[in-house]
């Protein structure tokens, strides 16, 4: 049933440090709110669990893109429309630009923001693959200070993650490394815009001496959690393509999902396009050695 | 947008519709939407799904495409608001509207507003759009009488393109 706005409350402090000391002083009791396209969803079909909703929506200390000559630290704040248009993210993280294309429709590409996707922590979140293969690090913040700790490992189950309950994401900082790579990534549904993925793959990496190295692939849709393939990143490292290490690599995939039958694809769908979606980054790597 | 207060309650919130200053006294987490509609009786903004997938009650909110039913009322606080009821100059169609209704875009009327708005923005930010341009502006809109093609031929035509 449809939410009575009178039962909620929302308040809007304005700045991060007003937004910290709420979230400390009273633990838990608190929802943050920014562009509200995950939350106002499940406000108006009632089933939202919190009463009490804080908003950090246009904070200005998570707003924007800092770029350094070793990083670029986006802020969480940041919407998919901010990423989209950002030159340094299109050339040098196009994994990014293109999950904030696929990402709804223009509407919910202006108000959804990375951290809000990141802590809404659903498996099929577009953007999370590419962060997991960017080796994004998270700067979280609380009024006990700033801590920095690696994306990968962070969502711990369906919906679980390392998040203090007076922690905010403040940034996610992805190292200026990958402009030698390819970058490979692909969202399989429905349809790009406003469709949830069925299966959504990124992958980076690089050939030397005609074997490959430094390969990350990662999953969405197809586990509880976003999913880094370690065993197959590993199985391929210092290899050169050829049939069977894509045979082994489309098992190894098969082993490391646990795809379920849900509205929008089926286990087995997902496992076959997952084991396809692999090898083809594979193959599109050993091309990448001809040309680089 | 300032409010620590966090007592339970209807609170006052100015922003500007359709150029026109507004304050309405509102529930705070009540829907841009509801507070478009009801309050102010502004009600050429629809609800279609009321989960931001069809694009019925689009709305600009400083400039950007936005879905007004996934809006809390306080997230307006300031704003500047278009709603459909703005894009006609006094009483005449904007070149938008007149297309639209030479080409057909327009059938049982209720995705209308939203793919209004919509290509307003991808009029403001490529004035001259391809037709994929069109497409991927216009993707978060469904309308279940057209085909689309119609639409398409709509917007090309309020560019001064034609889509052949």
């Amino acid at each position: 049933m449809r939410s009575n706005p009178a039962d909620f409350e929302l308040i809007a402090p304005g700045t991060l440090q007003g937004v910290m000391s709420i979230l400390a002083d009273q633990p838990r009791e608190w929802l943050p709110i920014a562009g509200g396209t995950d939350v106002m969803v499940q406000y108006t079909a009632g089933s939202l669990a919190s009463r009490k909703l804080i908003s950090i929506w246009n904070l200005p200390e998570l707003r924007g893109i800092e770029v350094s000559s070793e990083e670029i630290r986006v802020g969480a704040g940041c919407t998919y429309t901010e990423l989209r248009e950002h030159s340094v993210v299109a050339k040098e993280f196009p994994l990014l630009a293109r999950a904030a294309a696929w990402t709804g429709g223009i509407a919910n590409q202006n108000r959804g923001t990375l951290g809000g996707n990141i802590v809404n922590a659903s498996p099929a979140g577009d953007s999370l693959p590419a962060l997991l293969a960017y080796d994004a690090e998270l700067i979280l913040v609380s009024v006990r200070g700033e801590r920095r700790v690696p994306y990968v490992g962070f969502h711990t189950g369906y919906k679980k993650m390392k998040l203090e309950p007076d922690e905010l994401i403040r940034s996610i900082c992805l190292g200026r490394r990958f402009s030698r790579y390819l970058h490979y990534g692909r969202k399989v549904g429905a349809r790009e815009a406003q469709a949830i993925a069925k299966v959504c793959i990124a992958g980076v990496g690089r050939v030397h001496g005609g074997v490959m190295d430094d390969v990350r692939i990662a999953l969405g849709s197809v586990a509880p959690v976003p999913l880094r393939l370690v065993e197959v990143e590993r199985m391929v490292q210092g290899r050169s393509v050829d049939r069977e290490l894509l045979q082994l690599a489309r098992d190894a995939t098969g082993s490391a999902i646990q795809p379920v039958d849900d509205i929008r694809s089926t286990a087995k769908y997902r496992e076959a396009v997952s084991g396809n979606l692999v090898a083809e980054f594979l193959e599109q790597l050993r091309e990448h050695t001809v040309t680089s | 947008m300032t409010n620590t207060s966090g007592s339970r309650g209807k609170c006052e919130i100015a922003f500007t519709v359709n150029q026109k200053p507004e304050t309405v006294r509102v529930y705070p987490m009540e829907r841009l939407l509801d507070v478009l509609r009801q309050e102010l009786g502004l009600t050429g903004t629809k609800e279609g799904c009321g989960e931001g997938e069809c694009g019925s009650c689009s709305v600009l909110m400083n400039g950007r495409l936005v879905n007004s039913c996934l809006i809390p009322a306080l997230h307006a606080a300031g704003a500047n608001l278009t709603t459909i009821e703005g894009v006609a100059r006094d009483t005449q169609w904007s070149a938008l509207q007149a297309a639209f209704l030479e080409c057909g875009g327009a059938q049982c009327g209720i995705c209308t507003p939203g793919m209004i708005l919509a290509s307003c923005q991808v009029l403001a930010t490529k004035p001259k759009p391809t037709l994929d341009e069109i497409r991927e502006g216009l993707s978060g809109n469904l309308c279940r009488c057209t085909g689309y093609m119609q639409i398409f031929d709509a917007v090309m035509k309020a560019a001064g393109r034609s889509r052949a």
